[in-house]
């Protein structure tokens, strides 16, 4: 697609064009969110909007759709221009009218953005009944169902008639989409629209929408923090941070020769897709290792079994086998719904496992008591995907980094004075311990939870997408954390992701994971390298950027694709 | 996590404050002039209460037949009774108990409403239990219960007190169950169960302080609903005694007179009115300050 990216000298009249726009909250306007932006849209292009958390990406959306929060936010100064329309002076009623007619929105999360007590169908109808008055009510139904079509969906009749709830994810965001798209508007706002979806969802979506960009001539403003992303669909890419636009080139030139130093950080931080050879095998000491684990939802009720009856049960996760020694990383990659969260919980016994074993240090930990389970819990801990969930808000970092330790007579002067160390280990001031979670950012609280898990001096720690929710450069550096603790401390890692990439820098072994059974497990080298299950494969494909090298500013020259070399696999 | 939604902006904002306190009771905004208004009154109900004794003019025992139903003159600055004692002093003496008994059911409601809650919330064995009582109870009308009680036991404070609050156990327990079956889905109580923290310190320092502020504001309207209860059981004559000064007690007594003297009725009333309003303006407030949908996410916790 970047090929076809690169645009010829002629330079079309842009479709948007922002100048110097400054948004500042209203109760402390000295204290600009967004400090002069600057950008235009041509016509049918694509301008990826790329930034880290608080850059201001969604701010500037908001301003264009007119949708800055009331009475919180306020454009100061600057213009918005679409098409002649100013969008900053013009009225409520202009605004309503230009919304979905010239431009239209769709957002991250597509479970919530539908009314769950409106039909698909009618949902749609109603931005014509809105828009287009002189449309007769079977013209309409025609009109949607020709949308439906357009975006792809099967069964277009069925979905009409659908409720949002008997909808996937990706199905959800596809009825945005028409719903976006339904009245040919010139400009799309896509705010995040992949981010929740799974890899195979998002590089449809992502197809999709570049399909109907060029039926239709659509300007697309496309905000995302996945470089992957840009790289796949961006014709031009502004970069912004802390609510400046840092740099704005074509895709291939940013990628290529970035100006700014912090465009050449972003790009430093993506994590390459290639796996990471290999580290050499120094203890086999196996420290935690999962015997046909299983388990299933929906439990037989004591009358159920007492008469003898099957219940309807849904296997979360059947049959799992793993084997993780001293100091090695094991990471489970899968999409949503394929087990790997439940496994690990059970692994944590944080959910029951209804058959199988798990043994930490040699011993079966999946069926003892609480009391019996106590001191085994010592040896495996924890680390949580939102770091601002993870750490109870009302107690200080010094108290939550002693509970553990003192739960197991640890004295509190003895645990204080560890926790002091702790901190420094994992790079944060000692003055930290007085303090309480909602003063610190995002990373911070993340390397504070990987200390509480520390702190126990465990053997095995159980990460459960615990980078998902950072910023590719704080990514990369509680990364780096986790494998420099992990050479000092000898830690065997349970890595529970979803990203290819991260599973790529950070495994020693990797097990894949597809409805609750694993479909390959092996080597990272390999399983990444060169993937024998068509799932794994399906997965490797669907990863966005997969053709770039975006720490070697170039095209990966050799990229991973779909030509296998054999059908069968070990794992079928 | 995407980003520069007002409440990231706030997020970003606070690391740069230096330490606060941890939960903000007092208000960044003045607040409006009615909760000002409320708090006076509130407050001047309270001091009356406690200083009734000495702003007393008269012994609101104290009946002197001679003085029968006086209109309000210098002596008697309310006027008097049917049996002669000064009204004035006897409903700034009915605030004493109407006060005892809103605030004593609030706190009785919640120290045994707590604990019974957070079990209900954490135990999935002995929610159903719990909840089946509380269902029972709360099938109960409060007022009859009320009379039940006080004619099975002499009627004291303590009995009435017992007979208002029991109703009202209930509704704490519901609340608090409710906080507690969503706190304990946070990844920081898994991670306590994780450090091995015994059930008690799980549910003491990490799911307790979670439901402080909704019962906070819950018990205010407990508060206020005992006042008001406590009122009709000494008007239906199965509350305290009748020569012991409540505003119920008086209305019951003056509703005879309601003819010739209507201000026996009146000034009662008029106190029970304010004291509830004021109660309930003040819940009303502290519920839109502590509600957690309306606080920002990880600036004021």
């Amino acid at each position: 697609m970047i090929h076809e990216a690169i645009h010829p000298a002629r330079m079309p009249d842009p479709v948007l064009t922002i100048e110097g726009l400054r948004v500042a909250p209203q109760s402390t306007p000295t204290k600009p969110i967004l400090k002069g932006i600057d950008f235009t849209i041509a016509a049918g292009e694509t301008l990826c909007l790329v930034g880290e958390s608080g850059s201001g990406k969604s701010v500037t959306s908001l301003a264009v759709m007119g949708l800055l929060p009331k009475g919180i936010l306020k454009a100061t100064g600057g213009h918005i221009d679409l098409e002649g329309d100013s969008l900053l002076e013009a009225s409520r009623g202009r605004l309503r009218d230009l919304r979905a007619s010239r431009m239209s929105m769709i957002f991250q999360e597509p479970m919530t953005a539908l009314n769950p007590l409106m039909r698909v169908g009618e949902q749609i109808e109603e931005v014509l009944i809105m828009h287009q008055k002189g449309l007769s009510s079977k013209q309409r139904q025609d009109r949607v169902l020709e949308m439906l079509d357009q975006v792809q969906l099967p069964d277009i009749a069925r979905v009409y008639a659908s409720w949002p709830h008997q909808l996937s994810g990706g199905q959800r965001q596809r009825i945005m989409i028409a719903m976006a798209l339904i009245l040919e508007p010139k400009l799309l706002i896509a705010d995040e629209p992949t981010t929740a979806l799974d890899v195979t969802t998002q590089k449809q979506i992502l197809k999709l929408i570049n399909e109907l960009q060029k039926r239709h001539g659509t300007s697309v403003l496309f905000i995302t923090h996945d470089m992957g992303v840009v790289a796949d669909i961006a014709d031009r890419v502004c970069v912004m941070r802390d609510g400046e636009v840092v740099e704005t080139q074509p895709i291939e030139d940013l990628l290529r020769w970035p100006k700014t130093e912090y465009t050449r950080q972003l790009l430093t931080a993506v994590p390459s897709l290639r796996p990471r050879t290999a580290r050499a095998v120094t203890d086999r000491e196996i420290v935690l290792e999962a015997i046909e684990l299983e388990k299933r939802y929906g439990e037989r009720s004591a009358w159920a079994r007492w008469t003898g009856k099957t219940a309807l049960q849904t296997p979360a996760a059947s049959d799992i086998n793993f084997a993780l020694t001293r100091g090695r990383t094991l990471g489970i990659v899968g999409e949503s719904g394929s087990g790997k969260s439940t496994v690990a919980r059970c692994v944590m016994r944080m959910i029951e496992p209804t058959g199988g074993g798990v043994r930490v240090m040699g011993k079966d930990i999946a069926s003892l008591g609480h009391a019996a389970l106590k001191p085994h819990r010592k040896r495996i801990q924890m680390i949580f995907q939102d770091p601002f969930r993870s750490l109870n808000p009302r107690l200080t970092i010094a108290t939550s980094l002693v509970e553990g330790p003192v739960n197991y007579g640890t004295p509190r002067e003895e645990a204080l004075a560890r926790a002091a160390e702790l901190l420094a280990l994992v790079g944060l001031p000692e003055d930290a311990l007085d303090r309480y979670p909602h003063q610190f950012s995002g990373g911070q609280r993340q390397r504070i939870a990987i200390a509480r898990a520390l702190a126990m001096e465990p053997d095995v720690l159980v990460a459960d997408e615990a980078v998902s929710a950072l910023d590719v450069s704080v990514q990369a550096q509680v990364l780096e954390l986790l494998d420099e603790l992990q050479r000092r401390l000898g830690i065997a890692v349970l890595f529970i992701t979803h990203d290819l990439r991260v599973a790529a820098q950070i495994c020693d072994e990797v097990m894949v994971m597809q409805k609750g059974i694993v479909v390959e497990y092996g080597p990272a080298e390999r399983v990444l390298g060169s993937p024998e299950h068509a799932y794994t494969r399906s997965l490797m494909l669907a990863a966005p950027g997969r053709h770039w090298d975006f720490a070697g500013f170039r095209p990966l020259d050799r990229v991973f694709e779909d030509h296998p070399t054999s059908t069968a696999t070990v794992y079928q | 996590m995407s980003l520069s939604r007002p409440e990231a902006v706030a997020a970003e904002r606070s690391e740069t404050m230096p330490l606060r306190r941890r939960l903000r009771l007092w208000p960044r905004r003045r607040p409006g002039w009615t909760i000002i208004l409320a708090a006076i009154c509130l407050i001047l109900i309270v001091v009356v209460a406690i200083l009734a004794p000495w702003l007393a003019p008269h012994d609101p025992l104290n009946m002197s037949p001679a003085n029968r139903l006086k209109p309000a003159d210098d002596t008697y600055w309310l006027g008097t009774d049917a049996y002669g004692r000064d009204l004035l002093s006897r409903v700034l003496y009915g605030a004493r108990v109407s006060l005892t008994v809103g605030i004593g059911s609030a706190l009785i409601s919640v120290v045994i409403g707590l604990p019974l809650g957070i079990l209900a919330g954490f135990f999935r064995s002995l929610d159903a239990v719990i909840m089946r009582v509380m269902d029972g109870l709360m099938a109960i009308p409060s007022v009859l219960l009320a009379i039940a009680i006080v004619s099975l036991i002499s009627a004291n404070l303590w009995t009435v007190m017992a007979a208002i609050t029991i109703p009202e156990i209930p509704r704490i327990v519901r609340l608090v169950r409710s906080v507690v079956l969503s706190a304990r889905e946070e990844p920081y109580v898994e991670a306590a169960v994780a450090l091995g923290s015994s059930l008690f310190t799980i549910m003491w320092r990490h799911l307790m302080p979670n439901t402080l502020a909704p019962l906070i504001v819950m018990s205010t309207y407990i508060c206020a609903s005992a006042i008001l209860t406590e009122a009709i059981l000494s008007f239906l004559g199965a509350g305290l005694g009748t020569e012991t000064p409540t505003w119920g007690n008086i209305m019951a007594e003056g509703r005879t007179y309601f003819l010739i003297k209507p201000s026996l009725i009146f000034w009662p009333g008029i106190m029970l009115s304010i004291c509830i309003l004021s109660i309930n303006l003040l819940g009303d407030a502290a519920r839109d300050r502590l509600d957690p949908r309306l606080q920002k996410r990880g600036g004021a916790q």
